[in-house]
């Protein structure tokens, strides 16, 4: 089946059910995305299926028929997820980072649909995604931060 | 001394750590890394005690030819080779080079060291050191690789050395005003000699560029937000394929039959190899089991599940931890353990004592999970082995390899990756075992080992489970007269020796020997505690039960008393003086001289003071609300926290502030120090509110993270406030950042809670305890 991804087109020869977690990294060698419960627990694996945060690791391929993946990889060409990753490093949010790549996809796709949320609204968008180094607050001010820049809050 | 260095070698190195890096490379011209000799910097000398740096297995090394290559470019590359878990070590040891070197950090890149110790010194990732440690062994390194350049300069403009002087990357003159790039003496600055450790000039601190500012970014920042950082399980080697392994579900278990004609049918499933396990003592071997191997994970793990398998549970097969609590709690309820310390008369103190005091307190079994699961590459070629894994043991990774593969660890390469989180999990080369005898199995092919969320919970090196048993005795006067605290608790000593039923002087340190108070009669004792699963550090390791259940017990005083907490816990603490840990009889004091890093009562109060006053510590608040308080001293820092609780009358609780004041000696990368801090406060809340393993019929209960939970952002502080406490100055000992934030929180939670609602809770995790 074919497979967009990052606007590029991908045919591969796969079971439907295979998830788009282990598509992307051990067929497709996009490693960017990553694999931490398989059971859509803890959301190291976000991606953005036509611009909707989802759990790669439970989400089969045949999902994505006719659909749009964006990952991590692409996250950077659009002007919000760029904000996202600059506020990132600017306020060293990351520790080990290994969650790092599905809390900006979570929070770009939180902004793209909100330009200035509030506490509550970025609790809600953001509780999907664990940081087991425990790096909430700097996400929760990186996400007002890139706000701010992309001309969303006050 | 400057052999060339292979491109390839050098390539392999970088390859792990970002693409970027491997992408670019850099000119292998210029200030070159030495190879092939050692250069141990410290003495081998077995008769006087060693303490510190010098203790570690394989000391420490500063030789500059050995960590830093400058391209003629000017690209300044320095070798990390401590491992990066999220601490940040992979910036501050560099900015501690660079900052002596005068480098630009736009200019600088960080290159990983594999595991050798014979050539880097020390590699144990573990144990809050790095900095500690390193810090001085790198600013030789920088200032070392300083003064080559200015001699170079100097030699090159045909001038006096104490003419020239470094500043910002490039070499200047200081009559004339002329310069020259850092790239363009790296060549001749190479072939000059390497300054004598004596003669070399340090930075005085006020010239610090990097050390102790706020300002260097984090050297994997960018990578790491875009998904170009490269940990463990994005490792790829050419014609690699994937496995995962059925492990018994119980310690010490092993596989009696299996069929696996189901498995075989699963497309992409390539092999079925059974792995022999190893009878305890754990030690770092794998635990066998059965794995399949297959064109990628998703069907390894598809043919694993189809596999039916017959085990031979063992003598851990009885292990409930619903029992073995009420059996710690029988140990810790009467004295015949074995007695650890006993100053003056506890029996007599609580017999004539005019109130007295008893509480049990207990911690469950927690899991490290660290959000990227423990996996491993490995490759076997002409009898030579390459690995490549997120360790914190680079050099146990490597001999732990070729004692299974039965080849001279000479011939087993371990390519260290950044780390998806490690505390303390990845302290243990097990899995890079399973990597390595896979290869085997497949005639040397690469093979990348995963390990599911539901593998690492239920295979882990946990913490351990542990009743903490405290008695005190109080006069007339308010005056606490005696202390007795009986720690019961498996100990990570099982792990390597399967008969031990005594915690070792590294768990003993960690709160229970080198207590502060100054108390006239106290008594320390553990009782026998026998392990059933592996116990392994984990983040803070005993310290984590040690303040819980001490902080709290001080809290329960200080209530039933009718004292304020923070007076009767300075009271406690006593006045400010410097306890010599030998008197009290703390045999291991984090590794460090106990003249050099007495127990300073003085440092503790400060830390309790600094936080009373930056949470207000005392201020009216509304009903359902309170703040709990805790210190602790660990891996030689001093913390307290203030937590403030509200909690609703259905008993849910938020957290709407944590304070905590810090004294970890001089500062040398204050914005980690501060992300450290922040991450130990939510981890710490995270084990005292979700956190529990528990075991039945001998495996462990919980799969994946919806039963063993860990905090989310909407169930986390919404602020955390740091107050980094200053040292005098940048000679004084440094102490531990990575895990002394944890063990106070836990503590100050429950202490909050019980000001917010008069509960008291002295079993974790909290989890349904507040419901009415």
């Amino acid at each position: 089946m074919k497979l967009s991804i990052n606007g590029a087109s991908h045919e591969v020869n796969l079971p439907e059910e295979m998830p788009i977690l282990w598509t992307l990294r051990d067929v497709l060698g996009m490693t960017g995305t990553k694999f931490g419960c398989g059971k859509a627990l803890c959301g190291a694996c976000t991606v953005m299926l036509d611009g909707q945060p989802i759990r790669s690791c439970s989400t089969p391929i045949s999902a994505a028929k006719d659909k749009q993946i964006v990952t991590i990889e692409a996250v950077s060409e659009d002007k919000i997820g760029r904000a996202i990753q600059q506020a990132w490093v600017e306020l060293g949010v990351p520790q080990c980072g290994y969650c790092q790549s599905g809390q900006v996809v979570s929070a770009t796709a939180l902004l793209q649909n909100n330009s200035n949320p509030s506490d509550d609204d970025i609790d809600n968008a953001m509780s999907g995604n664990i940081c087991r180094c425990g790096t909430y607050n700097r996400i929760r001010d990186a996400i007002k931060l890139a706000a701010t820049k992309s001309g969303g809050a006050q | 001394m400057n052999k060339p260095l292979k491109n390839e070698s050098l390539q392999t190195e970088i390859t792990n750590i970002s693409r970027r890096n491997l992408l670019k490379g850099f000119a292998l011209t210029g200030f070159v890394l030495a190879v092939g000799m050692p250069f141990a910097g410290f003495a081998e000398d077995e008769e006087t005690p060693k303490y510190g740096r010098d203790a570690m297995p394989n000391g420490w090394v500063d030789n500059p030819l050995v960590f830093v290559a400058i391209a003629e470019d000017g690209t300044v590359t320095i070798v990390c080779h401590r491992a990066e878990m999220g601490q940040g070590v992979r910036t501050s040891l560099p900015m501690v080079v660079a900052d002596e070197l005068e480098a630009d950090w736009d200019r600088v890149k960080v290159i990983q060291a594999p595991g050798d110790e014979e050539r880097y010194g020390n590699q144990d990732t573990d144990g809050s050191r790095s900095v500690r440690h390193f810090f001085m062994p790198m600013r030789n390194v920088g200032a070392a690789a300083r003064m080559m350049l200015e001699a170079a300069a100097a030699a090159h403009w045909g001038v006096g050395v104490d003419e020239v002087f470094a500043e910002n990357h490039q070499i200047k003159h200081q009559s004339s005003g002329k310069t020259i790039g850092y790239g363009e003496l790296a060549k001749a600055a190479a072939a000059l000699d390497v300054p004598e450790r004596e003669k070399l000039q340090l930075k005085p601190a006020d010239k610090f560029r990097y050390i102790g500012k706020q300002s260097t970014k984090l050297i994997d920042g960018e990578d790491i937000v875009t998904g170009k950082a490269i940990y463990g399980i994005d490792v790829q080697v050419d014609g690699m394929v994937h496995a995962v392994i059925a492990r018994p579900p119980v310690y010490g278990g092993k596989v009696k039959s299996f069929d696996d004609s189901e498995t075989m049918k699963v497309p992409g499933v390539i092999k079925v190899v059974t792995l022999e396990g190893s009878p305890p003592p754990a030690v770092f071997n794998p635990l066998g089991g059965i794995a399949v191997i297959a064109a990628n994970t998703w069907a390894a793990m598809q043919g694993r599940e189809k596999l039916k398998i017959e085990w031979e549970h063992g003598e851990n097969a009885s292990y409930n931890t619903d029992e073995y609590r009420q059996q710690m709690l029988k140990s810790a309820s009467s004295s015949g353990g074995k007695v650890l310390r006993s100053s003056g008369d506890v029996s007599k103190a609580l017999e004539t004592a005019d109130k007295t005091f008893k509480a049990d307190y207990y911690i469950p079994h927690l899991s490290q999970a660290p959000m990227e699961p423990p996996v491993a590459t490995a490759r076997i070629q002409n009898g030579k082995c390459e690995v490549w894994a997120p360790t914190q043991a680079p050099q146990a990774s490597k001999d732990t390899v070729a004692k299974w593969l039965d080849i001279s660890s000479d011939d087993v390469t371990v390519h260290v990756t950044l780390l998806g989180g490690g505390f303390g999990r990845k302290s243990k080369p097990d899995y890079l075992v399973e990597a390595a005898l896979l290869s085997k199995a497949m005639d040397g092919r690469a093979v990348q080992v995963t390990w599911s969320r539901e593998d690492d919970l239920h295979n882990g090196y946990l913490h351990t489970v542990s009743i903490e048993h405290l008695e005190a005795a109080v006069n007339a006067d308010g005056k606490t007269t005696g202390w007795l605290h009986r720690t019961v608790a498996p100990s990570i000593s099982s792990t390597f020796d399967a008969s031990s039923v005594h915690q070792m002087p590294i768990e003993l340190g960690m709160g229970v020997m080198n207590i502060p108070f100054a108390i006239d009669n106290i008594q320390l004792e553990n009782p026998a505690a026998k392990a059933h699963t592996r116990i392994g550090w984990f983040r803070s390791v005993a310290n984590i039960p040690r303040a819980f259940a001490i902080q709290s017990f001080i809290a329960e005083m200080a209530d039933e008393l009718g004292q304020d907490h923070k007076a009767f816990l300075l009271d406690l603490i006593g006045p400010a003086r410097k306890i010599d840990p030998v008197e009290l009889k703390d045999e291991w004091n984090y590794g460090e001289s106990p003249e050099e890093y007495p127990l300073d009562t003085g440092r503790l109060r400060r830390v309790v003071e600094a936080v009373c006053e930056k949470a207000n510590w005392g201020r009216d608040l509304p009903a359902g609300r309170g703040l709990g308080l805790a210190t602790h001293y660990s891996f030689v820092t001093y913390t307290a926290a203030i937590v403030e609780v509200e909690v609703s009358e259905d008993g849910d609780l938020t957290i709407p502030r944590i304070d905590i004041a810090v004294d970890c000696g001089p500062q040398v990368n204050p914005e980690r120090i501060r992300s450290q801090m922040e991450g130990a406060c939510i981890m710490g809340i995270s084990l005292a509110m979700v956190g529990e393993i528990s075991f039945k019929d001998g495996a462990v209960q919980q799969d994946n993270f919806d039963s063993y939970q860990v905090s989310r952002m909407n169930e986390s502080p919404r602020e955390v406030h740091v107050h980094l406490l200053p040292a005098e100055d940048f000679n004084t000992p440094l102490g531990g950042v990575g895990e002394p934030g944890l063990p106070p929180i836990a503590p100050a939670l429950c202490n909050a809670i019980f000001a917010a609602t008069g509960k008291r809770i002295r079993d974790l995790p909290i989890r349904y305890q507040l419901e009415s």
